[in-house]
C-alpha cells in the first residue's frame, strides 16, 4: 500500500497540473459542466470579437476626423435597425446559453440509480471527516481528508458542517457544494476515469482555509472493495518496541483525547481518525505529504506549520516523539 | 519575490506590525502558541480536605488568557471537546457542580481553576495534566471563569447551539473573593 | 485652493452664461450671501455641495490608495507558493480590509461624490435639496471609515472577508469585537450613502432648471437618479443583515443560529439582496461618466437617448432580481436557481444596448482623442470581458465550478475596475478643470492610462486561468506543483504596474493643482450646464437660473444661454420645479452654514460606537442625539420685514 500512496503524494504535491482543474473532467458531472464552458467560450468570444470589431471600425473610420463643432442629434434609422439586430442577437445568444445551462442543471439534479455509494463528509476547521456508512453497523468506517471511489459508480455524498461554512470541491469530478451548519446538502459524483485528484475547501472558513485540501482516489471496483475491507480492520498491532512505546504514549498522553485509533484506547472524536493514517498520501488535510519526517515535524510544531489549527503543541520528549512517529507510520 | 528584497519588505511590514501591536487591545489578542511547551505552574497537591489547598501565587499568564476573547472562545471549544459537559452540562452542573453559580469550593481565581483541572479533585473531577496541554488547560480555566461571570469583557454572548446560559457577556462580575484562602464564595468572610 | 481670478463674462469656448448678468451690487450681495465663514470653522459648517464633494473625493481616493496597498501586499504574498511574507491571520485581515474598503469606503462614496458635485450644476440648481444632510453624511462616512481603519491599524480589525458570512463572523467563531467593528462600519457608511441618495433623488426631481423636462435630463443625471433610488431600496438590507449580526453577537439573539431556529442562509439572502444591487450602484455612475465623456469628445450627443435611458432603468430593476446567483453553491432548490440564471443573463441585454450606443456615437461622431476618451475605450474593452465572464458564472452548473475561485475574482475586478474605475479616471480627467479651474496634464494622463490598462490586464487576466486551474479564493498561500506560480507572478507584476500608474495620477493631480493650465469655463466644449459657469463654480453655482429647451443646452445656444432671474440675492434661495415638466413652483430657502450636522455626526458616532460594546448606548446615546437634532431643526424666527421660513 505504501508505494501507490507515495506516488499519489508525488503526483499531488510535486507533480503535474490537471489534478485540481475543471478543465480536465474525470467525472460525469464535471464533463457536462465542461460542455457549458466550451459553449460559453465560443458564444461569448464571438460577441466580444464583434464588440471589438465595432469599436475598432468606429475608431478607424474617424481616424482622420478630429473634433470640430458639435453636431445635433440625428434620427438615424440605420442605427436603430442596427440596435434592434444587435439586441436580437444578444437575446438569442443568451437564450441559447440559458437553455443549455438549464438542461445541464437538470441532468445534474436528477437522481441517480438507487445503488449509489453513500458517503458523509463533515467539514471542520480545517479538515474533512469522511464516513462510509453502508449497510449494517459493522460495515461503517471513518477516515479523514481522503475519499476513495469506485470508477463508474455514482457516489452520493452528504455534506454537513461541524462548525462554519465550508465548500466541498473536487473540480475534476464535479462542481462544488457548500457545507452549511444546520443544513444538509447532497452532491452526486460519478467518476469516469481512474486517477488521483485533489479537492480543496472553497468557502473561506478561517485562518487555515488555504490548507484544507482533500484527496480523491478513483480506482477500479475491486481495488476499492479491497481498500474498504482494509479500512474496516482495526489498527495494526505495533511490531517494533519503538512503535509499541509509541502506542503507549499515544494512548496515555494528549493524543487520544482528540484522535481515534480503532482497536486501541484512543477514542477521541474531535480530530481526524488515524487508524490507517500511514496509508494516506498526505497529512494535515493536504498540507504535507505523508512521511516520517513530515509526521515528526507536524507533531513537534503544528502551530508553526499550520498556525491557528486546532492541533496543539503537545510537549513530548524526543524519544516519545520518535516513538509516536514510528507507531503512526506503521498504521497502514 | 526575490529574497534580496524580502528582508526590506519584512522590515517595513514589521514596523507597521510593531506600530500595530503597540496599541493592540488585549481582548483581540490571538497567538497560536509557541513551539516550546511551557512549564506548568507549581500547584500544591491537595491535602484531602476541601478547599484550594493553601496559597496560590498569581500567575501572569492567567490574566493574558482570561482577557483574550480568542482564548476564552477556544476554551469553550475544548469544554465541549473534552466533554466537560458530561458532568457540568453547560455550566449548570449535574454530576459535577455548577460553574455558573458563585459557589467555588476550590477557589475561583484562574490559578485555582487551573489547579482544579490539572490536578483533579475528590469525588470525580478527573485530572487533565498530561491529557490536555498546558495552554489548553489555561484556555479551559479562562472559559470556566467566563461561565462564572468573571470575564464579561472577553466573552461572547452565546455559542451556535441550543441556548443554555444567559448571555455570558451580559453578566455582572461577582465581587472578587479573597483569593487563596476562602473556601466557599457567597458567604461573608 | 484658490479659484483663478474672475474673468469678465465673455464666451470662452462656448455656451457661456448670458450677457444678462447681475448688477455689481447685486452680484456682490449674492457672493456675500453664499459665502462660507473663513478658516477651519468654515470647513466644519459649510453646506456648499462642492466643498463637501471635494472632501468626499479626497477621502475616498485616499482609501482607494490604502486598499490598493493592501492588494499589493496580498500580491506579494501570493507571488510564490508557501510564502511567509504575511501570516495567515494578517493576510485574512488584509483581504478583508481590501474588499471592505474598496466596496464601502471607496466605490460608492466616490461615485456619490462626483454626483454631489455635478448634479446640481448639471440641472442648473444653486444647491442640493438638503445641504446640511449632505454635510452630515460626509462626517458620518468619515467616522465609519476611521472606525474600520483605526481598528485595522491597532490589530483589532475584522478578518472575515468583506461579506462576513455567519457563522464565521458570528459570536462563536469570531470572538471579541473585530466583526462588530466591521458591522458597525457598515451602519455608518450606509447612513451616509442613504443620506446622499435621498438628497440626490429629491434634488433631481424637484430642483431642475425651468424647461429641463424629463426628456431633456442629461444621461448623467438619469444614471445618478436611478443609482440613488437603488441605494434607497438596497442599503436597508445590509444594514439589517449587519445589525442582526451585531445583535446576535452582543445580545445572544438567534437570527443566525440554526440550533434555535435561525438560519445562516438568512444572512446570505439579506446581504446579497443588498450586495448585488450594490455593484450596479457602483457601475451605473460609471456609465454616467462614459455617456458624458463620449458625447463631448465625439462632438455629438450619445446615439439612442431613449434606449440608453430605458437600459439604465432596466438595469436598475433587474439588479434587484439577481442576488441568489451569489448563493448557487448553498444547496437551494435548482429550479429557483435557474430563474436567477435567466435574470442574471438578462441584465446583459441592456448593458449590450448601451455598448452599442456608445460605439455608434464614436462611429457617427468626430472623436477627439483626449485622455478621457481613452478611458472610455479602455472601459469598453475591459468591461465587456467582465460582462461576458459574468454571463458565464450566471449559469448554475458552470458557477458550481467557478464560484469562489480566482475566476470570479477576475470577473468582478473586470466589471468593477473596467466598469467603474476606468470611467472614474476618465471622469477625473474630464471634470478636474471644473472642480479646480486647472487642466490635468494630457501627457501624464496618457501615460497613466496605458500603464493602468496594461497593468490591469496583466494583473487580472491570468486570474481567469488560475480559477480554471483550480485556485480558490481567499487563500493566503498555495502549494507548489499545481501550476499556479507563473500566473500569480504575472499578476503580481501587473499589480505593481497598477500601483505605479495610480502614483502617476496622484503626482499629476498635485502638480496640476499648482501649475496646470488655466481651464476657463468650458475647456472641452461640453454640452451640459455645468460648463456654463466658471471653473471652479462660485458658491452659488449660477448667477442667474438657466432656462433649458434642449438636451444639450450649451450646444443649442452657443453664444447666449437663456436665463431667468428672480432668486433673491439677499438670502439663500433655490428654485423648486415640478418633477416631470420642470415648471417653476416656488422659491425655497436654502440653509445657512450650520454646525449642527457636524455635531449630529458626533452624536451618531457616539451612539454607533457605543453599541459595539453595549446596547444601552442606544438608550443613553439618544439623549445627545436628540439634543443635536433639536438644534438642527430648531425653526428660524421670521425676519423683520421678510417672509417667514
Amino acid at each position: 500500500m505504501r508505494r501507490p500512496a507515495s506516488a499519489a503524494a508525488a503526483l499531488l504535491l510535486c507533480g503535474c497540473t490537471g489534478v485540481q482543474t475543471p478543465l480536465d473532467p474525470a467525472g460525469e458531472q464535471a464533463a457536462s459542466i465542461h460542455t457549458i464552458w466550451t459553449l460559453m467560450l465560443w458564444v461569448c468570444g464571438f460577441f466580444y470579437v464583434l464588440v471589438i470589431a465595432g469599436l475598432v471600425w468606429a475608431i478607424w473610420r474617424n481616424r482622420r476626423v478630429a473634433g470640430g463643432a458639435p453636431q445635433a442629434s440625428t434620427h438615424d434609422p440605420g442605427m436603430e435597425r442596427g440596435l434592434a439586430i444587435w439586441s436580437a442577437m444578444i437575446f438569442v445568444g443568451l437564450t441559447v446559453l440559458a437553455t443549455w445551462s438549464f438542461f445541464v442543471d437538470r441532468s445534474l439534479a436528477s437522481t441517480h440509480e438507487q445503488n449509489a455509494l453513500h458517503l458523509r463528509v463533515t467539514g471542520y476547521q480545517w479538515w474533512w471527516k469522511v464516513e462510509y456508512q453502508e449497510g449494517p453497523h459493522p460495515w461503517w468506517f471513518e477516515t479523514a481528508n481522503e475519499i476513495h471511489l469506485p470508477v463508474g459508480k455514482t457516489a452520493r455524498i452528504e455534506l454537513e458542517s461541524g462548525d462554519v461554512i465550508h465548500s466541498f470541491w473536487v473540480p475534476n469530478l464535479s462542481g462544488k457544494m457548500d457545507l452549511i451548519p444546520g443544513r444538509h446538502n447532497v452532491l452526486d459524483v460519478t467518476p469516469t476515469r481512474v486517477g488521483v485528484y485533489r479537492g480543496q475547501c472553497a468557502e473561506f472558513c478561517g485562518f487555515q482555509h488555504a490548507h484544507m485540501a482533500l484527496t480523491v482516489i478513483v480506482e477500479p471496483q475491486a481495488r476499492f472493495d479491497a481498500w474498504r475491507l482494509h479500512q474496516l480492520q482495526p489498527a495494526s498491532t505495533p511490531a517494533t518496541p519503538d512503535a509499541q512505546f509509541g502506542q503507549q504514549v499515544f494512548q496515555s498522553r494528549a493524543c487520544g483525547m482528540c484522535h481515534t485509533i480503532a482497536g486501541t484506547d484512543a477514542g477521541g472524536r474531535m480530530a481526524p481518525n488515524l487508524t490507517h493514517i500511514a496509508s494516506r498520501p498526505t497529512i494535515a488535510a493536504g498540507t504535507m505529504p505523508m512521511s516520517k519526517g513530515a509526521l515528526a515535524g507536524w507533531i513537534s510544531d503544528p502551530q508553526g506549520i499550520k498556525p491557528g489549527s486546532k492541533m496543539p503543541d503537545v510537549p513530548l520528549t524526543t524519544t516519545e516523539s520518535s516513538a509516536v512517529v514510528a507507531y503512526l507510520s506503521s498504521l497502514q | 519575490m526575490s529574497s534580496r528584497f524580502r528582508p526590506a519588505v519584512r522590515a517595513l511590514l514589521g514596523l507597521v506590525a510593531a506600530a500595530a501591536l503597540v496599541g493592540a487591545c488585549d481582548r483581540e489578542l490571538r497567538d497560536f502558541g509557541s513551539s516550546a511547551p511551557e512549564a506548568g505552574p507549581t500547584i500544591q497537591t491537595t491535602s484531602l480536605t476541601p478547599g484550594p489547598g493553601g496559597q496560590v501565587p498569581p500567575d501572569p499568564r492567567g490574566e493574558i488568557y482570561e482577557k483574550s476573547a480568542a482564548h476564552v472562545s477556544e476554551g469553550g471549544r475544548l469544554f465541549r471537546w473534552y466533554n466537560c459537559n458530561g458532568c457540568h452540562s453547560n455550566g449548570g452542573g449535574g454530576m459535577g457542580p455548577a460553574l455558573i453559580d458563585d459557589e467555588w469550593r476550590y477557589g475561583s481565581s484562574i490559578e485555582q481553576i487551573y489547579g482544579t483541572i490539572a490536578e483533579g479533585r475528590p469525588n470525580g473531577m478527573p485530572s487533565f495534566r498530561g491529557k490536555a496541554t498546558d495552554e489548553q488547560i489555561w484556555e479551559l480555566a479562562a472559559y470556566v471563569r467566563s461561565l462564572g461571570g468573571f470575564t464579561p469583557q472577553a466573552s461572547s454572548s452565546r455559542n451556535d447551539e441550543i441556548r443554555s446560559t444567559p448571555p455570558r457577556n451580559q453578566v455582572t462580575p461577582p465581587k472578587p473573593s479573597a483569593e487563596g484562602g476562602a473556601s466557599v464564595q457567597g458567604t461573608a468572610p | 485652493m484658490t479659484r483663478p481670478p474672475r474673468k469678465p463674462r465673455k464666451p470662452v469656448a462656448s455656451g457661456a452664461i448670458s450677457d444678462r448678468v447681475l448688477e455689481p451690487a447685486a452680484e456682490a450681495e449674492l457672493e456675500l450671501t453664499w459665502k462660507d465663514p473663513p478658516g477651519f470653522w468654515g470647513w466644519l459648517v459649510t453646506t456648499d455641495h462642492k466643498r463637501i464633494a471635494r472632501r468626499y473625493l479626497v477621502t475616498a481616493f485616499l482609501f482607494f490608495g490604502l486598499a490598493g496597498l493592501g492588494a499589493v501586499a496580498m500580491r506579494l504574498q501570493l507571488s510564490k507558493p508557501e510564502n511567509t511574507l504575511l501570516s495567515a491571520a494578517r493576510y485574512n485581515e488584509i483581504f478583508t480590509m481590501h474588499g471592505t474598503t474598496m466596496m464601502f469606503l471607496f466605490a460608492v462614496p466616490i461615485m456619490e461624490a462626483v454626483a454631489v458635485f455635478l448634479v446640481p450644476l448639471m440641472i442648473g440648481a444653486r444647491a442640493l435639496a438638503f445641504p446640511r444632510l449632505n454635510a452630515f453624511s460626509y462626517f458620518v462616512y468619515l467616522a465609519g471609515a476611521l472606525t474600520l481603519w483605526i481598528g485595522f491599524i491597532l490589530n483589532i480589525g475584522p478578518d472575515v472577508g468583506w461579506f462576513a458570512y455567519t457563522p464565521l463572523s458570528g459570536p462563536e467563531y469570531s470572538p471579541g469585537h473585530r466583526s462588530d467593528i466591521w458591522a458597525q462600519m457598515i451602519t455608518f457608511t450606509e447612513i451616509a450613502a442613504l443620506a446622499v441618495a435621498v438628497n440626490l433623488t429629491t434634488t433631481i426631481f424637484k430642483m431642475r432648471s425651468p424647461g429641463m423636462t424629463l426628456s431633456r435630463v442629461p444621461l448623467f443625471v438619469w444614471a445618478m437618479l436611478i443609482t440613488s433610488i437603488m441605494t434607497i431600496l438596497a442599503l436597508p438590507a445590509v444594514m439589517l443583515a449587519s445589525s442582526l449580526l451585531m445583535s446576535d453577537r452582543l445580545l445572544a439573539t438567534q437570527f443566525y443560529n440554526p440550533a434555535e431556529g435561525g438560519d445562516h442562509i438568512l444572512y446570505q439572502h439579506l446581504f446579497w439582496f443588498f450586495g448585488h444591487p450594490e455593484v450596479y450602484i457602483i457601475f451605473l455612475p460609471g456609465l454616467a461618466f462614459v455617456s458624458s465623456i463620449t458625447a463631448t469628445f465625439s462632438r455629438r450627443p450619445v446615439m439612442g437617448h431613449i434606449p440608453m435611458v430605458l437600459s439604465q432603468i432596466a438595469i436598475g430593476f433587474l439588479a434587484f432580481g439577481l442576488w441568489v446567483h451569489h448563493m448557487f453553491a448553498t444547496g437551494l432548490p435548482h429550479l429557483g436557481d435557474s430563474f436567477y440564471t435567466a435574470a442574471s443573463m438578462a441584465i446583459a441585454l441592456p448593458s449590450g444596448v448601451q455598448i452599442f450606443c456608445w460605439i455608434a456615437t464614436l462611429w457617427a461622431g468626430k472623436p477627439v482623442w483626449k485622455t478621457p476618451l481613452l478611458w472610455v475605450v479602455g472601459f469598453i474593452v475591459t468591461f465587456v470581458i467582465g460582462g461576458l465572464t459574468g454571463v458565464m458564472v450566471a449559469s448554475v452548473p458552470l458557477d458550481l465550478q467557478l464560484h469562489d475561485t480566482y475566476f470570479v475574482v477576475a470577473h468582478f475586478h473586470y466589471v468593477l475596475i473596467g466598469g467603474a474605475v476606468f470611467p472614474l479616471f476618465g471622469a477625473f480627467q474630464y471634470w478636474f478643470p471644473k472642480f479646480t479651474g486647472r487642466l490635468l496634464s494630457e501627457t501624464a494622463g496618457k501615460w497613466q492610462f496605458w500603464l493602468f490598462f496594461i497593468g490591469f490586464q496583466l494583473t487580472f487576466f491570468p486570474m481567469h486561468i488560475l480559477g480554471l486551474l483550480g485556485m480558490p479564493r481567499r487563500v493566503y498561500t498555495y502549494p507548489s506543483g499545481l501550476g499556479w506560480e507563473p500566473y500569480n507572478q504575472i499578476a503580481t507584476l501587473g499589480g505593481v504596474m497598477l500601483f505605479t500608474s495610480v502614483l502617476i495620477f496622484v503626482i499629476n493631480v498635485l502638480v496640476s493643482l499648482r501649475r496646470g493650465a488655466l481651464a476657463g469655463d468650458n475647456p472641452w466644449d461640453g454640452p451640459t450646464l455645468e460648463w456654463a459657469t466658471t471653473s471652479p463654480p462660485p458658491p452659488y453655482n449660477f448667477m442667474l437660473t438657466p432656462v433649458v429647451d434642449s438636451r444639450e443646452p450649451l450646444w443649442e445656444h452657443r453664444e447666449e444661454l437663456p436665463v431667468m432671474e428672480g432668486l433673491s440675492t439677499a438670502k439663500r434661495e433655490v428654485l423648486t420645479s415640478s418633477p416631470s415638466e420642470a415648471e417653476p413652483i416656488s422659491r425655497q430657502a436654502s440653509p445657512e452654514p450650520s454646525i449642527w450636522p457636524f455635531l449630529s455626526a458626533i452624536a451618531t458616532t457616539i451612539v454607533l460606537l457605543g453599541t459595539i460594546f453595549s446596547e444601552w448606548a442606544l438608550v443613553w446615546g439618544a439623549l445627545p442625539l436628540g439634543v443635536v437634532l433639536t438644534g438642527w431643526f430648531w425653526p428660524k424666527r421670521p425676519r423683520a420685514g421678510g417672509e417667514a421660513q
